[in-house]
């Protein structure tokens, strides 16, 4: 998994409430797309017109937020199906960070998993970083700071923001949950080691481990 | 302190505090399918991970691959990518996979209670939200996502909170006609398709107790229908007796071991749920789908509901949103509206004993003219113990299709589909916008309902001569 620590970049704000996971990647492409291509077809409804050619007003279109590290969103980011592909769709524009007032649980659960950073800041807060971005846009930059817990907005400003610390702590490493379990691997075979002696019947000639 | 069957099944499974309100909690079992499972092999591959006990995970194709007769994985293309990573995957890490044309193939929900690798007392995972079907056996079975399916496959455990407990018992006895797939969707319309969200349901009282082993499987599928990720029923004498000498389970005296331990697999009389829920058994009619989610369900000798009968604003606008795209008019009874397909299949209602019923109704008649009807087999053994018995023989000689172990028009992700505006009685378990085919309109129902509809050509009171 990508280590996180710190971001700084231009922050593309879409501001609208309920982005739902059919919105960042139709259900039709998760068949045959590989994870890394999954970029293309992010916000595909948005992006491209029915010709294929680019929706050139689409924020993510225009710069200086194409490629831009980190979105600005509304609440409930992410509602909708469980699929992961809408964290890869979004990882493989570039995004990192995702600031909102309030995620899906799976999204922001299958974010932690890929080392795409939700960020969750009050409406207000998310709105005033907006109108700082609209006011200067070619300029204005967001740093998010994980170590610090913070989001720094275009005027210098710091916003602090919560985050468990196991998973901080992963995502400084970039370790993702697999990671994370891995170093309890020892109290993990003990258990099973007891487990075996517990319930023979469960084990079904597994080898040692 | 007095436990639940979850706090029972969550302590044994308990390795360690995870930190964030999580634990880290061992898994017994890992099954993968053509579309989860070969994905999260792959991710494992990715990262460098190894899987450190294959002889835990099995493995089968089932969503997306044909099930016309004769099929190989390449019968629908889209799908064969899939099936191949799943077979490579499978012989890499040395995971045994049941394939396609082979014994113990089929739909993972139907084909793992049936090998004796679900067994009571087990967590047992999938890539795939109607684990909670084999919570039927007293196990704790649940759906998880792909990073959550490669954790598992890396690790044999998942970092999870545990759910809160909810009882849902169904007092007294079924009336004759009443199947599980009535009591359970009459209990999805009366608490609703969220009710169950954050909880693992314990399905409990006389009438489920007294249910075979196959209709406890069907039951606890559409756990997740009523929101929850998990469900079981405690095992009883009735599951050890179902289980004794399948091919994975234990034999002689781990058997003996295994069962002592199972008998301690229920929820003390003391126990406190956080939710507890009852329903009158006697009083659940056949049930009916009329709309585009499972608690848009009414008895069959009931009206299709106005939305202006609907308890809140948003459902009232679902309401009519669904009416309107299933072409009903509300006032009118469900008995009576013709049917262009019917489905007898899917993880819910495709088990030996489901075709049985069906065929029982079917024998001697021939399915209604305009209608296209389709029996799938829920595995390739349910497939060969009906051919043994001459149900195939009955239900082609009605004009039904027997077709090929798989998902099939449950999931319609493998070039099979119901066409648009068509409307079909399924014995699945989702009657989503376009979930069997785009713009098909789906009623859900038991597999009686479902055959019976399928030789009148419209939808019957299973319980009245047709
Ligand atoms: S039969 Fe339907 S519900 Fe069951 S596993 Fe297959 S697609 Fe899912």
């Amino acid at each position: 998994m990508q280590r996180f620590d710190r971001v700084t970049g231009p922050a593309a704000p879409l501001l609208q409430p309920n982005i739902d996971t059919d919105v960042i990647i139709r259900a039709e492409r998760l068949v045959g797309t590989p994870k890394e291509a999954m970029g293309r077809f992010a916000f595909e409804v948005w992006r491209f017109r029915a010709d294929g050619s680019e929706e050139p007003d689409f924020v993510l279109n225009r710069a200086p937020f194409r490629g831009a590290p980190i979105l600005l969103a509304g609440p409930n980011f992410g509602c909708g199906s469980s699929r992961e592909a809408a964290v890869w769709a979004l990882a493989g524009l570039g995004i990192r960070a995702v600031i909102a007032p309030s995620f899906s649980d799976i999204f922001a659960g299958n974010a932690l998993q890929n080392g795409l950073l939700p960020v969750v800041l009050p409406e207000q807060t998310v709105r005033g970083l907006a109108a700082q971005i609209e006011a200067d846009p070619d300029h204005a930059r967001v740093t998010v700071d994980l170590e610090r817990q913070a989001v720094v907005g275009p005027d210098g400003a710091a916003h602090g923001f919560v985050i468990d610390p196991d998973r901080r702590e992963a995502l400084l490493l970039g370790l993702d949950d697999i990671g994370l379990t891995l170093r309890q691997a020892e109290l993990i075979e003990a258990w099973q080691a007891e487990d075996r002696r517990r319930r023979p019947w469960v084990w079904l000639g597994a080898a040692e481990t | 302190m007095a436990a639940t069957l979850l706090d029972k099944l969550w302590q044994a499974h308990r390795i360690a505090p995870a930190g964030g309100g999580r634990d880290v909690i061992h898994i017994d079992r890992i099954l993968l399918h053509d579309l989860s499972g070969a994905r999260a092999l792959a991710e494992v591959a990715e990262k460098g991970y190894r899987v450190p006990n294959p002889a835990l995970v099995f493995a089968t194709p089932d969503h997306a691959v044909s099930t016309a007769p004769g099929r190989t994985a390449d019968t629908f293309r889209a799908g064969a990518a899939g099936v191949a990573m799943l077979r490579d995957g499978a012989r890499r890490h040395g995971i045994r996979l049941f394939d396609l044309g082979e014994d113990g193939q089929g739909i993972v929900h139907v084909m793992a209670p049936e090998l004796g690798i679900a067994l009571p007392g087990l967590s047992i995972i999938c890539g795939d939200s109607h684990t909670c079907t084999q919570g039927g056996l007293g196990a704790l079975a649940f759906g998880v996502g792909s990073s959550e399916l490669a954790h598992a496959l890396a690790t044999q455990t998942l970092r999870l909170a545990k759910p809160r407990a909810m009882r849902v018992r169904f007092e007294g006895r079924f009336p004759t006609g009443t199947t599980a797939k009535d009591a359970v969707l009459a209990a999805i319309g009366r608490f609703g398709a969220g009710a169950g969200a954050g909880c693992a349901i314990e399905w409990a009282g006389e009438a489920v107790r007294a249910l075979p082993v196959e209709a406890r499987l069907t039951l606890c599928n559409l756990s997740i229908e009523m929101g929850a990720r998990i469900g079981f029923i405690a095992p009883d004498e009735t599951v050890f007796a179902w289980i004794a000498g399948r091919d994975f389970a234990p034999r002689g005296a781990a058997w003996d071991e295994a069962v002592a331990a199972w008998r301690n697999l229920r929820s003390d009389d003391e126990a406190v749920f956080d939710i507890d829920l009852a329903v009158e058994a006697s009083g659940i009619a056949p049930q009916v789908t009329w709309g585009t989610s499972p608690e848009h369900v009414i008895a069959i000798d009931r009206p299709v509901p106005s939305p202006d009968e609907a308890p809140d604003a948003t459902r009232r606008e679902a309401w009519a949103a669904a009416l309107a795209y299933q072409g009903l008019e509300p006032g009118r009874p469900l008995e009576g509206v013709p049917v262009d397909w019917v489905f007898i299949g899917s993880c819910t209602n495709a088990r030996l004993s489901d075709l049985r019923e069906a065929a029982a109704i079917v024998a001697g008649r021939k399915v209604a003219p305009h209608v296209t009807a389709w029996v799938v087999p829920g595995s390739e053994r349910v497939k060969r113990a009906a051919e043994a018995e001459g149900l195939d023989r009955i239900f082609r000689a009605a004009g039904f299709s027997w077709r090929e172990a798989g998902c099939s028009l449950c999931v319609a992700a493998n070039g099979e589909a119901v066409p648009a505006g068509a409307r079909c009685l399924s014995t699945s378990n989702r009657n989503f916008i376009g979930r069997q085919g785009r713009g098909a309109r789906t009623h859900l129902a038991s597999p009686a309902t479902a055959a019976a509809s399928a030789i009148a050509g419209r939808i019957v009171d299973i319980r009245k001569p047709f």
